[in-house]
């Protein structure tokens, strides 16, 4: 093996042979293992996406958004339970933001960090994980009867509201969090109270956070059925709702509502519906991306 | 340097400063007092009575006896661990803000305690400002940076003119008057120690507490703010933390040496002018660490 001093070697001195070769192997091998199961996820997405379009892709005329649903699934339409998921998602909007957003910053700047701060925490990530169905059961007990608000567009709000609390709540935390120690430092080294340094400070700084956190709960709300059909929601609406006390439905029922029906054509409706419901879903997820790219503090 | 070894401790006791006229003799003579202390003749614009301040159960500082001269400036150096930015940010109130920490004995500011349970921090702060090691500008412009202090504080005048003579006194006013309204991030490093600085003057302290604020910095930035402190000195009280010995011999008028001993708490081992310690050490600990033997 030995070369003069100063000499080239040879190329195969330095080729992969042997054991070498044999654990190059393997990690191409691994490469391309991991390649595949990932792609799994995306094809089962770019799979269901493609059938649900093909189903559904005629059906999508200016009728099927201005029609009310119907017997005939030709003449049914989306126009009730879009109108009623935009009244159900404003005022969830409306509730969740500022509860959330106090609820964070109580916990992270202003709490005294004792056993009970550490109880709320607990139970705030054990909340995030409750199943939708038991927060729609909560819904249906407290607000439709006990408090009286019958199967109302308030009802189903506030049911969504407390389910997508407690996410909202821990991505509104993390974001506060990533406001460096030291602007707030800074701040209270110049003379400036707690609650002064937090709302010019601290919130400015997650507010891009606590928005992209609020934008993925919605999205999340926008698409959830099984509490809403606890509250009520499932129900032939022919009219546009023009109060929070009024009976509704949402497009996620409404699907499903179709899917359940017996006619063909009723499938095709389903899958336009599915279409619509997608792209709201989708075009939260990409707004909340965007936003979170914009603000990243590089 | 002989005779330093030579030389008594005990020449340095209360009863020595007392006859060489020193103005901020006590009445009551201090108990458990450390030799090489020193009481500046200038009228203090904080004093240190007594303290012993704990993280938890954990003593960081004792038995802290000291008075800061007003319109000087004073440097605390030691080895890493020593507690001198701990007693900074006593100074301050800025320790109140880390969980179980606590402080025996007093500070004196005009008189008055600061740790006396009347007394609000954030009127303290307001009066005692605070430069960190890291600079911190806020992600605002350079402008809102310089007013955000004086605009909680109440301040009602003309912010055009007090952002002005705020950066003129930090020496960055010739460097930004362009474009004010520039992130206060997009500065260098030594720009945007400059503007902390500059923050901190639009408060109208009194005192200006200073966290090693060149160890972030490079050589040419360090020696503008050296020559700033040199400056704001005619103006303001300025304690700094400096791990750099060179620097507090620079710039300083007094200097504190602090060791932490094995039990773990930092005492002052020796106050005196700069010109003395760096020349004329009285305590072999002193001038080892000035020596450079450890630390």
């Amino acid at each position: 093996m030995a070369a003069l001093p100063g000499a080239a070697a040879d190329i195969r001195e330095l080729q992969a042979t042997g054991s070498v070769a044999r654990r190059q192997r393997i990690s191409r091998l691994s490469r391309y293992l991991l390649l595949a199961m990932s792609l799994l996820g995306v094809l089962a997405l770019v799979g269901l996406g493609i059938d649900t379009i093909i189903n559904g892709w005629s059906r999508l005329s200016l009728d099927f958004f201005t029609n009310y649903p119907s017997r005939f699934p030709d003449q049914a339409g989306l126009r009730s339970s879009l109108i009623g998921s935009i009244w159900v998602l404003g005022l969830v909007i409306v509730v969740v933001v500022p509860v959330a957003i106090g609820t964070a910053i109580w916990i992270e700047e202003f709490a005294p960090q004792n056993f009970f701060l550490e109880i709320v925490k607990l139970n705030l990530s054990n909340l995030a994980g409750v199943p939708s169905i038991i927060y729609g059961v909560l819904g249906l007990a407290v607000f439709v009867r006990f408090l009286g608000f019958g199967s109302s567009i308030l009802a189903g709000s506030l049911t969504l509201f407390l389910m997508i609390l407690p996410m909202t709540v821990i991505a509104s935390q993390e974001a506060i969090r990533q406001v460096p120690v030291s602007t707030r430092q800074g701040s209270l080294a110049l003379g400036a109270t707690k609650w002064e340094t937090v709302w010019s400070h601290v919130l400015p700084g997650a507010l891009p956070g606590m928005i992209t956190g609020v934008i993925l709960a919605i999205a999340r709300a926008a698409g959830e059925t099984a509490a809403l059909i606890m509250i009520g929601a499932f129900t032939f609406i022919a009219f546009d709702n023009t109060s929070i006390n009024d009976d509704f439905t949402t497009m996620p029922i409404q699907v499903y509502n179709w899917t359940v029906r017996p006619q063909e054509g009723f499938r095709q409706n389903a899958a336009a519906g599915i279409i619509v419901l997608m792209t709201v879903v989708l075009s939260f997820n990409f707004a909340a991306a965007i936003l979170r790219e914009r603000f990243r503090n590089d | 340097m002989a005779d330093i070894r030579t030389r008594a401790p005990e020449v340095r006791t209360a009863e020595a400063v007392a006859e060489n006229g020193s103005e901020a003799v006590l009445a009551s003579p201090r108990v458990d007092r450390l030799p090489h202390q020193y009481d500046p003749v200038e009228p203090a614009a904080l004093t240190v009575k007594d303290m012993d301040f704990f993280y938890g159960s954990k003593q960081a500082l004792k038995n802290i006896n000291m008075s800061f001269p007003e319109k000087k400036i004073t440097a605390l150096i030691g080895p890493s661990g020593c507690g001198k930015s701990t007693l900074l940010r006593c100074l301050n109130r800025m320790n109140d803000l880390i969980p179980g920490t606590h402080l025996d004995g007093s500070i004196e500011y005009k008189g008055i305690n600061l740790y006396d349970s009347r007394v609000d921090p954030v009127e303290v702060r307001r009066r005692i400002g605070m430069v960190f090691q890291k600079p911190n500008p806020f992600p605002k412009s350079i402008y809102d940076n310089v007013t955000f202090g004086a605009k909680v504080n109440g301040f009602r005048g003309n912010t055009d003119e007090l952002v002005e003579q705020s950066l003129k006194q930090a020496a960055l006013w010739e460097e930004v008057k362009g474009d004010l309204k520039k992130s206060g991030l997009a500065l260098s490093g030594g720009q945007q120690q400059r503007l902390c600085i500059a923050r901190c003057i639009a408060v109208s302290p009194e005192i200006i507490l200073m966290d090693e604020p060149c160890s972030a910095l490079d050589p040419i930035a360090t020696l503008k703010i050296e020559e700033l402190m040199k400056e704001l000195q005619k103006d303001f009280t300025i304690i700094i933390v400096t791990h750099n010995m060179q620097q507090a011999a620079r710039v300083s008028d007094y200097t504190a040496f602090l060791l932490a001993g094995e039990e773990g708490y930092g005492q002052v081992i020796e106050y005196g002018p700069t010109e003395e310690i760096f020349t004329n050490p009285r305590d072999k600990r002193t001038e080892d660490y000035i020596t450079g033997r450890f630390g």
